[in-house]
């Protein structure tokens, strides 16, 4: 399976994405964002980082810039697209995910490891993942509060658009367990078709026992399989 | 322009200084050669007070490729595998404007890494502040702490340890110190001295803007109430941008068209052209008409003075300017040749194609003034109080205060601001002894910790100095590491004053004695002088920054207990020492007596046996026992995991609270499986180390027989909470 990392100025997470994709055996390229073609490739990915310095709002320039057009032909195409972190606020600055990412609720940046909860697991993302299974995955974010419009949100509970969603230990999805304030706990959304997830925890850091743990590793396993 | 005497003492220097930059040029300066040498000749850039006592210091080993001397430091870790590392101050910017000074702090430190070549793979930080009571504190706090987030998480760096201490010494100035630490292949790694004549002289990076005008000036000098007014000497930080230089640089970098390269930190342009001219002993000529500025009709006095950040001076091979310039074009940086090498060794400055200041190299930099300032020696307190009159407490109570008080709450709301896990190489993040950083596709990895001990320092400077570095070989071993090198950072107050200069060399002293005898040399460092406000100084604070070596990373060790019905074993013998503890300090409000003593000989022996006891496997976790002593280092270990601890009442015994809280040295906890215990024991005897068995892991509860017994859950909480209710 072929993989392409759009690194922008400001990604800081592109190196770590392509680490995890060539340990998951993807034959991996990283894209700059002046290219204005994207080499053949089955899934695309959006890397964190603070693209162009969060300057004006994060995402906001990456979501203006040439190979972006590409990705959303691509994305149309049926392409598998993955935002992570700032990718997936740049995914909903270009409109291929609705909805967007605030600040934080205690207005800081937040780092540490949370639960989420596999909400759907019958997609090309999470298919190796139990339905409620509870991973550890860890955040590192300054806007990371899902907030959309009550239509949306009914939308994504209804067809089952909700990726994951942050709770306790235990798998309760409450004011507690939710780090940052984000709509229903959400962590990550899927598009309507849902060959693209957008999620603001990192899979790419968690594959690793000796540095962390390795409950990322599924979501590239679902994607290679 | 006519140099008036208020002209002069306006550049921080004096009339004598200025009699010998007379001398040196044979003229009077103008306007803008006083500026250079004020630049170069302050105390932060020339070392002037310091020098002859840093001088003393050990800086070899077989690990030491660089000491001293050059941007960072630079240690060998085999395998063709060096680390650069460095700390550095940015006290006085941090105090006038946090959020700036904190984050340009820690933009400053990361070039000097990443000019000789390393990637940077962690940041630490040693943060002190003032009374949390004081009014300022808690903005200046939450300042810098969100300035060294802002920074470390936007350039995508980790920032993976550090410290977080409050003392009224630092009510009017507080320390922010900054630590990064890189990785380079040995073979790759640039130096600054200029080699070479009619070499291009390549400005890259961020235009130059009128911030930072004088700062290394306003660094070397006291605060009076008029601080507030030297806003505009603070520089601006662009994460952002230094990201970019960065990819730049290690781009450039891979082949060889660099033959030298110098950050533009204090004094911008005039000490990064200088220093690498000095090093060369050649001239260099530098036509300041090109020189990128951000701001119209600015002055080649102001272009060689402004400490804007993110800016880097090459000096490049022939012929490499196109692809050099490219690879600059595609980050969307600066990059414009704005002068040459030559063999006159003067700093030449033209503007508007005349000369505008000529000077000898050797005037600024070796012919800088050196001071052997006048100093006083301290005498040992002895201990006077006697804890038999003080007010009667219980241990508990003694326990919750010391867990509850700001310098020893939990953190982590001060850590998880922090992205500590960007690269995917952190083994062990912040709360660890020290943090564990994997060197990127290898099995090695290397720890860091920052470590300081002011009120030690201020009580006898020669014990604190040696128990600085002590600690933080032991935080090193505490994670599996064996101690390979240190940086410093020498934060001190006035050193016109003999008592502070007393201070400064004493810890010198200290800090010498247990480098040699631990064979811990120091690499790179940084000297903060003028560290007060009106006349008062702080608290003699010298920072030790740490990095150790693990040749195999496994199983990355903490000091959180892993399971029940594990035997303890305490290291080291405990006296009860509570002169200078945080148990009077937290519970009497008392600093008194002299520091705990430090015994060399068995803070090596017991370290190295330790060493040894994690690398045969032998040992679940291991906790350093410091400030708090024994109990808290205890509570530590149970708080992790929630996993409770049975002790047993010590049996030969006077005191309870001088067995449980004092600070005596070279003492570490170990948690060991009851199976292996026969073993560990019989290589401690065979070693002649001294250890008590003490107890036990068990469920839910920190208990000490007979005296206490607490749910780990509630000490968990009294020690969250501190910032809560702040």
């Amino acid at each position: 399976m072929r993989s392409s990392v759009i690194v922008f100025p400001g990604s800081n997470c592109d190196r770590d994405i392509a680490v995890a994709l060539e340990k998951m055996q993807f034959k991996n390229q990283m894209v700059w964002h002046k290219e204005s073609k994207l080499p053949k490739t089955d899934l695309i990915v959006v890397p964190g980082g603070f693209s162009y310095g969060d300057y004006l709002r994060s995402g906001a320039i990456a979501g203006k810039s040439l190979i972006i057009d590409e990705v959303i032909k691509a994305a149309a195409a049926g392409c598998l697209v993955l935002g992570i972190c700032n990718g997936f606020q740049i995914l909903t600055e270009t409109g291929l995910l609705k909805g967007t990412l605030l600040r934080n609720k205690n207005l800081k940046f937040i780092n540490k490891d949370v639960n989420l909860i596999v909400s759907n697991n019958k997609t090309k993302f999470t298919s190796k993942y139990e339905l409620n299974q509870i991973l550890k995955i860890n955040i590192a974010h300054n806007e990371g509060n899902y907030f959309t419009n009550p239509q949306h949100l009914e939308k994504l509970k209804k067809e089952n658009l909700i990726a994951f969603k942050y709770c306790d230990e235990k798998g309760d999805i409450n004011k507690d367990s939710n780090p940052n304030g984000a709509m229903e706990n959400i962590a990550g959304i899927f598009n309507d078709k849902k060959n693209i997830l957008g999620m603001m925890p990192h899979p790419e850091r968690m594959i690793d026992k000796t540095i962390s743990n390795s409950d990322g590793v599924n979501l590239f396993s679902s994607l290679i399989s | 322009m006519k140099i008036t005497d208020k002209i002069i003492k306006n550049h921080g220097l004096n009339l004598e200084e200025y009699k010998r930059i007379q001398k040196l040029l044979k003229r009077n300066p103008n306007l803008l050669e006083l500026g250079i040498f004020s630049a170069m000749w302050n105390e932060h850039c020339s070392y002037k007070s310091s020098r002859v006592h840093l001088k003393k210091l050990p800086t070899k080993s077989k690990h030491v490729i660089q000491g001293p001397g050059e941007n960072a430091g630079v240690i060998d870790i085999g395998d063709n595998d060096a680390i650069i590392f460095k700390i550095e101050s940015h006290n006085h910017p941090s105090y006038i404007e946090p959020y700036q000074g904190a984050a340009t702090g820690v933009g400053g430190i990361l070039r000097d890494v990443f000019t000789m070549g390393a990637r940077p793979i962690a940041l630490l930080n040693s943060i002190h502040f003032g009374s949390p009571e004081h009014p300022k504190t808690k903005s200046l706090l939450n300042g810098v702490v969100a300035g060294i987030g802002g920074y470390g998480n936007c350039i995508g760096i980790p920032t993976v340890a550090g410290e977080t201490k409050f003392n009224e010494t630092y009510n009017e100035n507080i320390l922010v110190n900054a630590m990064a630490v890189g990785h380079v292949n040995k073979n790759k790694i640039f130096y600054s001295q200029a080699k070479g004549l009619n070499k291009s002289v390549v400005y890259v990076g961020s235009k130059t803007g009128r911030d930072g005008i004088h700062g290394a000036s306003m660094a070397s000098a006291e605060f009076d109430e008029n601080s507030e007014e030297k806003k505009p000497t603070v520089q601006v930080g662009d994460p952002f941008t230094e990201k970019l230089l960065l990819e730049a640089c290690l781009e450039l970098m891979k082949d060889d068209s660099i033959i030298s390269i110098q950050d533009m930190g204090a004094a911008g342009l005039t000490s990064s052209s200088v220093e690498m001219a000095s090093k060369g002993s050649l001239g260099i000529e530098l036509e300041l008409d090109k020189v990128p500025c951000r701001e119209e009709n600015m002055t080649p006095y102001e272009m060689m003075l402004s400490e804007s950040q993110e800016r880097m001076l090459i000096i490049l091979e022939d012929n490499k300017e196109n692809q050099a310039r490219k690879i600059f074009e595609k980050w969307d940086l600066d990059f414009v040749i704005i002068g040459k090498t030559n063999n006159t060794k003067n700093l030449t400055l033209k503007f508007n194609g005349e000369i505008k200041g000529e000077i000898p190299i050797d005037a600024l930099a070796s012919e800088a003034p050196v001071y052997d300032r006048k100093w006083i020696k301290k005498k040992l307190q002895k201990n006077k109080f006697d804890l038999k009159k003080f007010k009667k407490i219980k241990l508990e109570d003694a326990l919750i205060k010391i867990l509850s008080s700001p310098n020893h709450s939990n953190k982590s709301w001060i850590t998880d601001q922090y992205d500590q896990m960007v690269m995917c190489d952190t083994a062990k993040r912040s709360g660890a002894d020290a943090a564990i950083i994997r060197i990127h596709n290898k099995d090695k990895a290397i720890a860091v910790s920052v470590d300081s001990s002011a009120n030690y320092c201020k009580s006898h400077p020669i014990t604190g100095g040696k128990q600085i570095v002590c600690e933080n070989w032991r935080n090193i071993i505490s994670v599996g590491a064996k101690p390979i090198a240190i940086t410093n950072c020498l934060n001190f107050g006035n050193p016109e004053n003999k008592e502070v200069m007393g201070e400064f060399a004493e810890c010198i002293d200290g800090i010498k004695e247990a480098c040699e005898f631990l064979n811990y040399p120091i690499v790179s460092g940084n000297v903060s002088f003028y560290n007060g406000t009106n006349k008062k100084n702080i608290y003699p604070t010298p920072v030790i920054g740490g990095v150790g070596l693990i040749k195999k990373l496994t199983k990355p060790l903490d000091h959180s207990f892993k399971q029940e019905k594990s035997e303890i074993i305490l290291i080291g013998k405990t006296f009860g020492h509570l002169g200078q503890s945080c148990f009077l300090k937290e519970n009497y409000s008392l600093a008194e007596g002299s520091p705990p003593d430090i015994n060399l000989t068995n803070e090596k022996n017991n370290g190295e046996i330790v060493l040894k006891l994690i690398n045969e496997n032998l040992v679940y976790s291991v906790h350093d026992v410091s400030n708090g002593g024994l109990i808290i280092s205890l509570c530590e270990m149970s708080m992790v995991n929630r996993i409770g601890v049975k002790i047993e009442k010590p049996k030969k015994l006077r005191n309870l609270f001088e067995y449980f809280f004092g600070e005596d040295q070279g003492r570490y906890v170990l948690e060991i499986d009851s199976k292996q215990i026969r073993k560990v024991e019989k290589i401690l005897k065979l070693n002649n180390i001294y250890y008590e068995k003490i107890g036990h892991t068990q469920k839910k509860y920190f208990e000490i027989d007979g005296e206490l017994k607490v749910d780990i859950n509630e000490l968990f909480k009294i020690n969250n909470n501190w910032y809560n209710s702040y």
